[in-house]
């Protein structure tokens, strides 16, 4: 089967539609940039604190800020995160309440006032184990204590109940996905006295907290500069690799068509208010290898072009050379487009800034190769010819065969 | 002909079976769980996907230099008085921000060379030497010196930070540097999702000094300002007393140079005092202890404070002297404080203390669910890239899907066969992977099939195609892989991760797209009649 037999279509004809296309998304992303959201940036780049907490019914935010409140945190944000059925929020601090001493001191606080809040019989509970938020350490150490199973021996104790806590947790974070319904589901995980012991004990609170990320002001802006020579970096690297292989005219139109996507890749993160974080920046340079893949099958269609079709004009052998790459393209695009599709998806909330970004790039990716480099080669060469300069063909390296 | 497309083929299979070794191993045994056991034991996951901690802490180098030029400082004031310039006396002007700056001011006339020949000789080959107005003398420690000292106090740290850890029982943790340059330690704890103990025994410095009180207690610092006349004197500091300490929350004023410096204690323990409250009893180094002992049989009645981290723990008075033996109680102490600090002390004083800049703590269910999602993301793209190019190029298809699972296969081998780490970026490179991986082969058989439109023999249009092909297939495999480079260069744990399996994927690649795929193809020719078509849809 083909989609594409024998296509013949006038790329270079509509270049000012094409033109205006460009324009109008890289302006509009210009202008979110600079007028309108600007640049959300995420955790990574400017710092502060997030805590993602996952609960077992839907989460009531105003109880969740109360919480806060009490302790001493007046201006955290607190939003839903991710599907609504998985009850997740995120509790997030300002730089300003992450001075290095109070690194940890967000956290600490906001787990013990909802553990005080959320616990599920009050006060009654105060001072149980909290079998949600409990660690390998803390549960062992619960366990050891107790000595639900008599073993009235310390050394095997020791064998026996960090086992047993280890059971505990790998059933509540791999099958129940971090939060226990209630502690008779053990029955049948663990020892019946261990379940005993535990309802006597230990609580659930109903919330987990499932990912912590702390970063400190100076860490946020070392990581904007590198991330923004990382980029700079690749484009150059690719300009002379190019220029190496074909020539200087056919880098600059490369790296300007992948400037071009980066541009509007980043313009589409500020137009959708999303947050640009260190994943988000690493599937832009990914971005930029993969476009710069689609623009140089093209241009190695060009440079073979121009060997075998000495006659023709420039301009018919961009067409021709775009035409006949076209079903590679389109299906190349089409599969990785899946893949990419497949991510944002069912790859989860992790990776969703990262799958956007390369949703959207492969798109425009895919459409500057066609769009914006190879008309760049044929601008190139009406512009000297202009000015009154001979038609040297942009035709790359003609002594290899 | 024949003969050499046997031997291709079984180079292929070797391959093949080499990285299948790579990730599963050799297996236990054949049911589901034992082979997943031997996957997991071989493909090494990163935090983000096993869940734990990730700290990145920064060293403060620049008072391991302030306590290098301390001690010169206090050899200096001692060579002054024995060269005989009396009313000489050397400084710090800015201990803080330039700590590797000394001064010598108010030399007598008639003893400048000889200080000048003393601080030549003693000190030239750590410090230029600069002379000022007024026989005064500005000691700047040379860059070189400067710099090894911030690199032992980084490598110290290293030292210290991995014993403490150890100490306390967590499993496989990575402690390193991190980032050239920015005395920076990456430490990554996995399966630790709470870090505050931890984090509370890295960061003490646990730096332990004994200074002599020169006044104090003061209710403030400007309570202890006016009673010295408005300037603090020289080679003093004011340090607040800890809450809970004796004395909480006042302040004193102390000689900055220390009676007992860190590096002279041996051994701590937690130990009760008479009344069965908590503390720590320590001992000293036989010279630390000959020092003590000097200065406290030299000055019984007064007052001696011991600092910690550079808060007044506790204030005594010298009652007789002292060798080796003392105790820090402070008051207040409980149980696990005398414990994690006695840990801190035996294991040795950081050389400076730490700062943290970034933690990232992922819980254990988060990291099961990302392995989840990322697989069911995995194998829905890898279904629909199968399913389409045998739909699209039907005979050559299979060639395509066989090429890709090998490529899937090998990098998969690659990561266990190098103890790559497997981060959840990591799966999105490998996805990635399955839709770049076609690419190759879309371009050799869209090739194909131009020059099958072309009038060629199918054995002529494959041998075209892929020799055509090739160029191109270069080009952008060395274009993605100098930007994953560059991700690998800049990136941190997850985004190094996505970056090297981005980097084996193109490389197994090339290998499938070109050369297994190829072997395919013309098995696939030899099998059928001269000039019959190829099924390339």
């Amino acid at each position: 089967m083909e989609f594409f037999h024998e296509v013949n279509i006038d790329w270079l004809g509509k270049k000012w539609y094409f033109l205006a296309f460009s324009l109008i998304f890289s302006v509009s992303g210009l202008l979110s940039l600079f007028f309108w959201h600007g640049l959300p940036l995420g955790v990574d780049f400017k710092g502060g604190t997030l805590i993602y907490l996952k609960f077992d019914q839907s989460p009531d935010l105003n109880r969740v800020r109360q919480a806060a409140d009490r302790v001493g945190l007046h201006d955290v944000s607190i939003v839903r995160f991710g599907h609504p059925a998985d009850n997740e929020i995120i509790v997030s601090l300002p730089q300003r309440d992450t001075r290095e001493a109070a690194l940890d001191t967000g956290r600490a606080a906001i787990v013990q006032t909802l553990q005080r809040n959320y616990a599920l019989n009050g006060a009654a509970n105060a001072g149980k184990l909290d079998l949600d938020n409990a660690t390998q350490e803390t549960l062992t150490a619960f366990l050891m204590q107790a000595d639900p199973m008599h073993l009235n021996n310390p050394a095997v104790e020791q064998v026996r109940y960090p086992q047993i806590a280890d059971a505990i947790l790998n059933y509540r974070d791999k099958v129940k996905d971090g939060l226990l319904g209630s502690i008779a589901e053990l029955n049948g995980q663990v020892d019946p006295s261990v379940v005993a012991a535990l309802e006597q004990g230990a609580d659930l609170s109903g919330f987990t907290v499932r990912n912590v990320e702390i970063v400190g002001p100076q860490v946020g802006a070392q990581l904007r500069r590198q991330a923004l020579l990382a980029t700079l970096y690749s484009l150059a690297g690719m300009l002379v690799y190019l220029w190496f292989r074909f020539e200087l005219i056919y880098g600059v139109a490369a790296v300007v068509a992948v400037f071009h996507d980066t541009l509007i890749t980043v313009g589409a993160f500020s137009l959708a208010n999303r947050e640009m974080t260190l994943t988000v920046v690493a599937a832009i340079l990914t971005l930029i290898g993969y476009s710069m893949n689609d623009t140089i099958v093209v241009f190695d269609r060009i440079r073979e072009n121009l060997r075998l079709l000495r006659r023709a004009t420039l301009s018919e052998i961009v067409n021709k050379s775009i035409n006949q790459t076209l079903s590679r393209t389109v299906l190349t695009s089409g599969l990785t487009f899946l893949t990419v599709l497949s991510l944002f998806l069912f790859g989860g909330e992790v990776l969703n800034g990262f799958s956007f970004a390369l949703v959207i790039g492969i798109l425009i990716g895919t459409y500057s190769s066609i769009a914006v480099a190879a008309p760049m080669l044929v601008a190139y060469q009406d512009w000297r010819a202009r000015r009154g300069k001979a038609a040297a063909l942009p035709a790359g390296k003609r002594a290899r065969t | 002909m024949r003969k050499n497309l046997t031997q291709k083929t079984i180079l292929i299979l070797a391959i093949l079976l080499i990285f299948i070794g790579g990730f599963v191993g050799v297996p236990k045994g054949f049911s589901p769980a034992a082979l997943k056991q031997s996957i997991t034991d071989r493909i090494h996951l990163g935090l983000d996907l096993s869940g734990g901690t990730h700290l990145i802490l920064q060293v403060m180098v620049s008072e391991a230099v302030g306590a290098t030029s301390d001690s010169d400082l206090q050899r200096i004031l001692t060579d002054l008085q024995t060269s005989g310039a009396t009313g000489a006396t050397a400084t710090k002007p800015d201990p803080k921000g330039q700590p590797q700056i000394i001064r010598v001011t108010g030399v007598p006339l008639d003893k400048d060379n000889a200080v000048r020949s003393v601080l030549e000789d003693h000190y030239a080959a750590q410090y230029d030497i600069a002379s000022g107005a007024d026989n005064s003398y500005a000691l700047t420690m040379k860059v070189s010196v400067v710099r090894d000292i911030e690199q032992r106090a980084l490598q110290q740290s290293i030292e210290t930070i991995r014993e403490r850890i150890d100490n306390l029982g967590v499993s496989e943790p990575v402690i390193e540097e991190y980032g050239p340059g920015t005395n920076e330690i990456l430490v990554e704890l996995p399966g630790i999702d709470d870090p505050g103990r931890v984090k509370d025994v890295i960061q003490s410095t646990a730096r332990l000094e004994i200074h002599e009180v020169l006044g104090g207690p003061y209710p403030d610092e400007q309570g202890a300002l006016q009673a010295n006349g408005g300037t603090l004197p020289v080679n003093s500091e004011l340090l607040k007393a800890e809450q809970g300490a004796s004395a909480g929350g006042q302040y004193y004023l102390l000689n900055r140079i220390p009676i007992v410096a860190g590096t002279e204690f041996r051994d701590a323990q937690p130990s009760t005092d008479v009344n069965g409250r908590p503390d720590v009893s320590f001992t000293l180094t036989t010279a630390g202890g000959d020092h003590f002992y000097q200065y406290t049989s030299a000055n019984i009645g007064k007052s001696m404070a011991i600092v910690l981290d550079n808060s007044v723990r506790e204030v005594a008075t010298i009652e007789g002297a002292i060798r080796d033996q003392g105790q820090i109680s402070g008051g207040g102490i409980t149980q696990e404080e005398a414990q994690n600090l006695s840990l801190m002390l035996r294991t040795g004083a950081l050389p400076a203390s730490i700062r943290f800049l970034e933690e990232r703590t992922i819980g254990p269910s988060l990291g099961a669910d990302s392995i989840r999602h990322g697989v069911e993301a995995a194998i829905a793209g890898l279904i629909a890239v199968l399913a389409f190019m045998l739909f699209y190029y039907h005979g050559a298809g299979i060639n395509a899907d066989l090429a890709l699972i090998l490529n899937l296969v090998i990098l998969l081998g690659f990561m266990g066969y190098t103890h790559a780490t497997l981060t959840l970026p990591g799966i999105a490179g490998v996805i990635l992977t399955i839709g770049m991986g076609v690419d190759s082969n879309v371009l050799i058989f869209e090739r194909i099939r131009e020059e099958l439109r072309a009038g060629k023999s199918p054995a002529a249009a494959v041998d075209q195609g892929f020799s055509h092909a090739f160029q191109t297939i270069i080009d952008t495999h060395v274009t993605t892989i100098v930007s994953a480079a560059i991700l690998f260069l800049f990136g941190t744990g997850p985004v190094k991760g996505f970056a090297t399996t981005l980097v084996f994927g193109l490389l197994a690649n090339l290998f499938t797209a070109v050369f297994v795929s190829r072997v395919i193809f013309e098995a696939n020719l030899n099998r059928r009649q001269r000039g019959e078509a190829i099924s390339i849809g």
